[in-house]
């Protein structure tokens, strides 16, 4: 997951058939075709469809800040103090690297359904957002994203592992 | 056409359908492994005229045993026998066989490379004639043949709806928890002719049918968003239903295939929203504070069921297609979520969080709740187009994720046959 993500890489796994049957490319419309649409102002900057990661600065704001990740309750999206303490950090990185952007990204356990779990994803990264907002960051900066529960770091099925799945992790991106 | 039949046909029938027919509990009940079961001896003799008649009684019998009504016999351990007796069995020949009903027919090898199966149901007992029909078919096709043979000879002696001759979408599901590979996959319901529709680079999830069964939506993670995808199956054609940024997400076909209803995530407030199918722009159907998530149509299109924690928590609420009256519907213990419109209209399906996870139905304007299963997570129900089957997934405690099929009358749940784990079944309408 942390490797880097092409929009190319995406579109063509979205768009080709596992069967030997040859499939034309797909019509995923790129960024200059995309309108402004929807009730959202993040909704329609084109630049976020082509994101790529970044491993060296990704792990210096982990050194520098602690953590690039928050953790959160059962069906839970409030900042707790240890994850508003995180988040500080994250910030004062954010603030002293201003040619990244950061995809908050936001994660549910597994005991949840899948559809509801994408939109809690989605509430836990806007809860970050709006954390970091709070710090000074701008909001130009910051993409909110859910992989609902789709992309645990923790394989068990238990208390434990749960805990370390709720969360949101701060990534890097240009 | 019940009243045609007799004798012990008529007699596993009237068994299944006076108990079936019973007005459910006021209260939500458990009825896992329950249910009544009629039990048909059937005969299921290898079809004359070709070779390949004794692979289409092979489907037709694994078919009628998929349903939980029939024992087949055949067409292992039994004879076949000559074409002409196709329409004119030796009524006794089948009796001392053990069998109360009988599927015969034959195979006729076109000159122009299709084959024709001529498929009849009899019932031994009483020895008479139930229905025929014949059904023609490329060669290649010739399990879709055998499908609409076990499909007549279903919904004859059930009183249902066909559901066997259809297809199953689903996310197969491989690798580890922690970096799974997820593709949409496609089958024929009986686990045949299975195949890719994505090739994994990407996580996809919440394949479902259109209503003709030739396009899927679904959600797909694109540049680091969820975002639902239009995909013509046969094709391989796919296209972005909301274009730009939006995080969009559980999309439903409305009944007649032209508009689309999804969720739309955005400022950690999830709503639904209406599309036309080809494009355009979205209409906003529900505002409250909360996640309004898995949208899905009643089959006259007029309503819209989907799951709200407007209230606090996962609640059942039921609107009409233009977003008026909202209201919920879901009031028995425990959360609700995922609910399903039956394609009979009568029944919801959803998912009931109590602890476990588990697949229950409830009437159409809430109440008369039933538990259909018992895993510790079963979620995701997807209608059989005769309403008398749910499928869903069920995630094993600590391990991977598999899809089963349940009677909506209770019964046992059934494994349905997947080459690895998977989740996120959608059952097609039933193929032409």
């Amino acid at each position: 997951m942390r490797n880097t993500l092409l929009l190319a890489a995406a579109v063509i796994a979205l768009g080709t058939a596992g069967c030997a049957r040859r499939t034309p490319p797909p019509e995923v419309a790129g960024p200059a075709e995309q309108a402004p649409v929807g009730p959202g102002g993040e909704a329609v900057a084109p630049g976020d469809v082509e994101l790529t990661e970044l491993p060296a600065q990704q792990a210096d704001l982990i050194a520098k800040a602690g953590s690039d990740t928050v953790y959160f309750g059962t069906d839970e999206y409030s900042l707790d103090a240890s994850a508003q303490a995180t988040l500080a950090a994250q910030a004062r990185w954010l603030l002293a690297n201003p040619n990244v952007r950061a995809s908050i990204e936001g994660h549910a356990d597994e005991r949840g359904t899948r559809e509801y779990n994408m939109a809690l994803g989605e509430r836990r990264a806007n809860a970050a957002k709006d954390f970091l907002l709070s710090q000074g960051i701008p909001e130009s900066r910051l993409l909110v994203t859910s992989w609902g529960k789709e992309r645990p770091v923790a394989a068990g099925s238990n208390e434990e592992a749960w805990a370390q799945n709720r969360r949101a992790v701060t990534v890097l991106v240009r | 056409m019940r009243s045609m039949l007799k004798s012990a046909v008529l007699t596993a029938l009237l068994l299944a359908t006076g108990a079936a027919a019973q007005e459910p509990p006021p209260v939500e009940v458990d009825i896992v492994g329950g249910g009544v079961k009629s039990n048909i001896t059937i005969a299921v003799p290898a079809m004359p005229g070709a070779a390949v008649g004794r692979d289409i009684a092979q489907v037709i019998a694994s078919d009628l045993r998929s349903t939980g009504m029939f024992t087949p016999i055949g067409p292992g351990g039994i004879a076949s026998y000559p074409q002409e007796q196709a329409a004119a069995p030796v009524f006794g020949q089948w009796r001392a066989a053990g069998a109360s009903a009988l599927v015969s027919g034959y195979v006729d090898q076109r000159a122009d490379g299709r084959l024709t199966l001529a498929c009849y149901l009899h019932d031994v007992t009483a020895g008479r004639a139930l229905g025929n029909q014949g059904f023609t078919v490329t060669a290649a096709d010739w399990r879709r043949a055998a499908h609409k043979c076990a499909d007549l000879a279903y919904s004859r002696l059930s009183g249902h709806g066909a559901f066997l001759d259809t297809r199953v979408v689903y996310v197969a599901e491989s690798g580890p928890k922690t970096n799974r590979l997820k593709r949409i996959a496609i089958m024929d319901s009986d686990g045949s002719n299975h195949r890719y529709l994505t090739a994994g680079k990407a996580v996809v999830t919440m394949p479902r049918f259109s209503p003709r069964g030739d396009r899927l939506v679904y959600t797909g993670m694109l540049a680091r968003k969820p975002r639902v995808f239009v995909l013509d199956i046969a094709s391989g054609r796919e296209r972005l239903l909301v274009p730009g940024g939006a995080i969009t997400f559980a999309p439903r076909f409305s009944p007649d295939g032209r508009r689309i209803v999804f969720s739309w995530a955005n400022n950690g407030n999830t709503d639904i929203y209406v599309v036309n199918a080809d494009g355009g722009v979205p209409q906003r159907l529900t505002t409250a504070p909360g996640a309004d998530t898995s949208p899905s149509y009643s089959p006259d299109g007029s309503r819209i069921v989907f799951e709200s924690d407007r209230g606090g928590t996962q609640q059942l609420y039921v609107m009409s297609a233009n977003g008026g009256g909202q209201r919920r519907i879901s009031f028995g213990g425990g959360r609700y979520a995922s609910p399903v419109w039956s394609p009979r209209g009568d029944l919801i399906a959803f998912t009931r969080i109590a602890g476990s996870f588990n697949i229950g139905v409830m009437s159409a304007s809430g109440g008369n709740a039933r538990i259909l299963t018992d895993g510790w997570q079963d979620e995701g129900p997807s209608w059989a187009p005769n309403g008398q089957f749910v499928m869903f997934n069920r995630i094993a405690r600590g391990g991977g994720s598999t899809l089963y099929a349940v009677p909506v009358d209770g019964g046992t749940a059934r494994r349905m046959p997947t080459p690895q784990d998977g989740s996120d079944p959608s059952w097609s309408p039933l193929q032409n």
